[in-house]
């Protein structure tokens, strides 16, 4: 693949591309997928991908991103292999079902899909439009927008494989699914997985994706996942993203509630080199909840930027956002959220905070708090700060007899814990809050494994009130 | 233990304390009193080592030491401690931590083994009982949530845990009802010891009914103006302080 010249947009270059291998890309697809793709593609053509004029991409600018000679896996490469050998998760005493991707694709090639006893079905969303279409068919595509300017259309039309999940109604999945994405290519590679994610009436589910690269290369995830949440179920979404300062991200995630459902998302971003992250949730039906929680910690150059979109289309819905940031060095975040109110949506509750400390001049947050409200009768608010740590409590703790260093570690330990304790898997929590507080001493580095993968096996005490001191 | 000599202080080229003096010995308390806005909490601040300030002239000496070249946690450290008239709120951090790397730290600095779990526990324990604290405020998050008394109490268990030699207490009975009075106060008079000293700022002759100063300073246009025994409280309750402002031939800003 080369890369994009002075004589050809990185859009022409990306249609050109799709053309040329769209006999491979749609292999595995079913009839309404090759209409889905199509579609895509006219979009690509008509809106073309975001620019710094966009709205939501004033502030990121992706044009650099397409400049690399990327690499594209049109087949699954993975040959079977012990993917534990070249990485495990360590989460202590994180007890998950995990499916791994490698460069997008499912690492163990035309593995059946599991089926758990309840009724559940894990696996490749590949084996899935094979084993399943119609099921696949009725909800892909379903809560994607895929017509403005966004890399939600690049994925739809280039995605090949991703997971699939399927919870029946009435089912509890007690261990939660963790999506691993692992990048390992020795060439600049880009990938294009889709997720989907359907959640049965009264069922409940907790999933846990972790975005990791277990090389320095140069890589291009362009995911998408869609969820859908059925009457009355319960979903939990962790994103844990550490990556590399060469790797780029983008996670488009698509909601679409129905009644009496919930969901809650925690997107914890700890290492990056650029990551943007957008969620978008429908609430369609009355007495929906979604809770939208996030923390970033960037420094060097990384940029970040979360983009949520809450749409409340009926009424009695509830949703919050709570966005919290600490920036170092010269890095940039930018954080969008909109929470737009229909007009019959009435009795919406729906709030945003977003927070950003700076700890430097050079470091830089953009946020942009909207509020669009067609309802007379709802409660809403938005906030948004961007500042440096408190001057009054840092003199407080210092007259406790702690040093500056010390005080300004616990500052911004407790600034993150408002976000990290809504983390409900408690190894999960005690393992962010330590990687957190690594973080914040300039200890947590991408290791070249995993993230979640220490060099000790032995948890790391949480050491800022360590008894050394 | 603590002489200010001749102390000028200024924020924004605004004078707040000017040609301040006070003497502080072992064992002594003292009130410090006076309408807002006169410096109260800014000699609190001072003295304490907040940067926000500009030292125009005059010294400092605690222990003979010079105490505006000292970095607050040196102070802290030294023995010196603020009550807060405001106690921050820290969430996610438990006050046990907290107090743990706050005592931990000038165990270090005065080249102590670090206390280990167990004692700190053991000598948490013990002090809330010295102060009759029992509610649960060290499971929580430093202040977070607690009420205007329980903040303040919490911060008469914190200088319980720290033993400062010298304590300084800004404003701590503002807003407490009368029984939260009686717990700060009964905290103070627990903690007193010959070897230390205590420097009580508020507006209201109400705390020194159960604390009882040696000293009652009246502070007004950032210097003290009267001095006296605990009657000179007893006085300015009946006659207010315009009486002192009038005494001491002070215009009326304002």
């Amino acid at each position: 693949m080369s890369n994009v010249t002075e004589n050809t947009t990185a859009e022409q270059h990306m249609l050109k591309l799709f053309h040329a291998n769209f006999e491979q890309i749609s292999t595995l697809d079913t009839k309404p997928i090759t209409a889905l793709r199509q579609k895509a593609i006219d979009s690509i053509s008509e809106h073309g991908f975001p620019n710094l004029e966009t709205e939501n991409w004033r502030y990121t600018n992706l044009e650099p991103l397409f400049l690399a000679d990327y690499h594209i896996d049109f087949s699954n490469q993975s040959r079977p292999f012990d993917i534990e050998k070249i990485f495990t998760c360590d989460v202590y005493d994180l007890d998950t079902f995990s499916i791994t991707l490698l460069n997008g694709w499912y690492v163990y090639k035309n593995a059946p899909l599991t089926t758990l006893g309840n009724g559940t079905i894990i696996g490749s969303l590949a084996k899935a439009m094979e084993v399943y279409p119609d099921l696949v068919n009725e909800y892909i595509g379903n809560a994607t927008d895929i017509n403005q300017p966004g890399l939600a259309a690049l994925n739809t039309a280039f995605f090949q494989d991703g997971i699939f999940i399927y919870v029946p109604d009435g089912v509890e999945v007690e261990k939660p699914i963790q999506l691993i994405n692992i990048i390992n290519s020795p060439d600049p590679i880009m990938v294009h997985p889709r997720h989907l994610v359907i959640v049965g009436k009264k069922s409940k589910l907790t999933l846990v994706h972790c975005d990791h690269s277990l090389t320095h290369n140069i890589s291009f995830t362009n995911s998408l996942t869609e969820t859908f949440l059925a009457r009355e179920a319960n979903m939990e979404f962790y994103k844990i993203q550490n990556k590399g300062a060469n790797s780029a991200v983008i996670n488009n995630s698509f909601i679409k509630q129905k009644q009496d459902s919930n969901l809650i998302s925690h997107t914890l971003v700890l290492n990056g080199g650029f990551t943007k992250n957008v969620i978008n949730a429908e609430l369609g039906e009355k007495n929906a909840n979604t809770e939208l929680n996030g923390l970033y910690l960037v420094d060097s150059n990384q940029h970040v930027d979360n983009q949520l979109f809450v749409d409340h289309a009926s009424p009695e819905c509830h949703s919050e956002q709570l966005y919290k940031g600490i920036l170092d060095d010269e890095a940039t975040a930018v954080f969008s959220g909109k929470i737009m109110v229909r007009k019959d949506a009435q009795k919406t509750l729906a709030y945003q905070n977003n927070k950003n400390i700076l700890l430097t001049d050079e470091a830089k947050a953009n946020t942009q708090p909207m509020l669009e409200i067609y309802a007379d009768d709802v409660k809403c608010s938005h906030g948004a700060t961007v500042g440096q740590l408190d001057p009054e409590a840092m003199f407080y703790l210092r007259t406790r007899g702690m040093c500056e260093r010390t005080a300004r570690q616990l500052l911004m330990y407790a600034f993150a814990a408002e976000v990290v304790r809504k983390i409900t898997i408690d190894p999960l929590r005690e393992r962010i809050d330590q990687m957190i507080e690594k973080r914040l001493k300039g200890e947590l580095s991408i290791c070249d494994q995993c993230v979640l993968h220490c060099n000790s096996k032995e948890p790391t005490v949480f050491n800022i009130d360590v008894s050394k001191l | 233990m603590l002489s200010i000599k001749d102390l000028s202080v200024s924020i924004h080229g605004k004078t707040i304390l000017r040609d301040f003096n006070l003497e502080v010995n072992a064992g002594e308390i003292h009130a410090i009193m006076g309408p807002n806005g006169t410096g109260k909490s800014t000699l609190a601040s001072v003295i304490a080592g907040r940067d926000l300030f500009d030292i125009d002239k005059g010294e400092i000496l605690y222990m003979g030491k010079d105490l505006i070249e000292m970095e607050p946690e040196v102070r802290a450290r030294e023995g010196i401690f603020l009550g807060f008239q405001y106690p921050v709120e820290i969430p996610g951090v438990s006050m046990a931590n907290f107090l743990r790397t706050a005592i931990n730290e000038k165990r270090k600095y005065h080249a102590l083994e670090p206390l280990s779990g167990a004692e700190f526990l053991k000598l948490m324990e013990e002090r809330k009982k010295l102060v009759d604290i029992h509610s649960k405020l060290t499971n929580r998050s430093v202040n977070e949530g607690f009420s205007g008394g329980e903040k303040k109490k919490n911060e008469i268990f914190q200088m319980a845990m720290l033993e400062p030699r010298l304590a300084i207490l800004d404003e701590t009975d503002s807003g407490l009802d009368i029984d939260a009075l009686k717990v700060v106060a009964n905290g103070v008079n627990k903690l007193r010891k010959p070897e230390n000293a205590t420097i009580v700022i508020t507006h209201y002759q109400r705390l020194l009914e159960y604390i009882v100063p040696d000293f009652v300073h009246v502070l007004f246009d950032g210097r003290i103006v009267k001095s006296g025994g605990k009657e000179l409280a007893i006085e300015l309750e009946e006659k207010g302080y315009e009486w002192v402002r009038k005494e001491a031939g002070i215009e009326e800003t304002l």
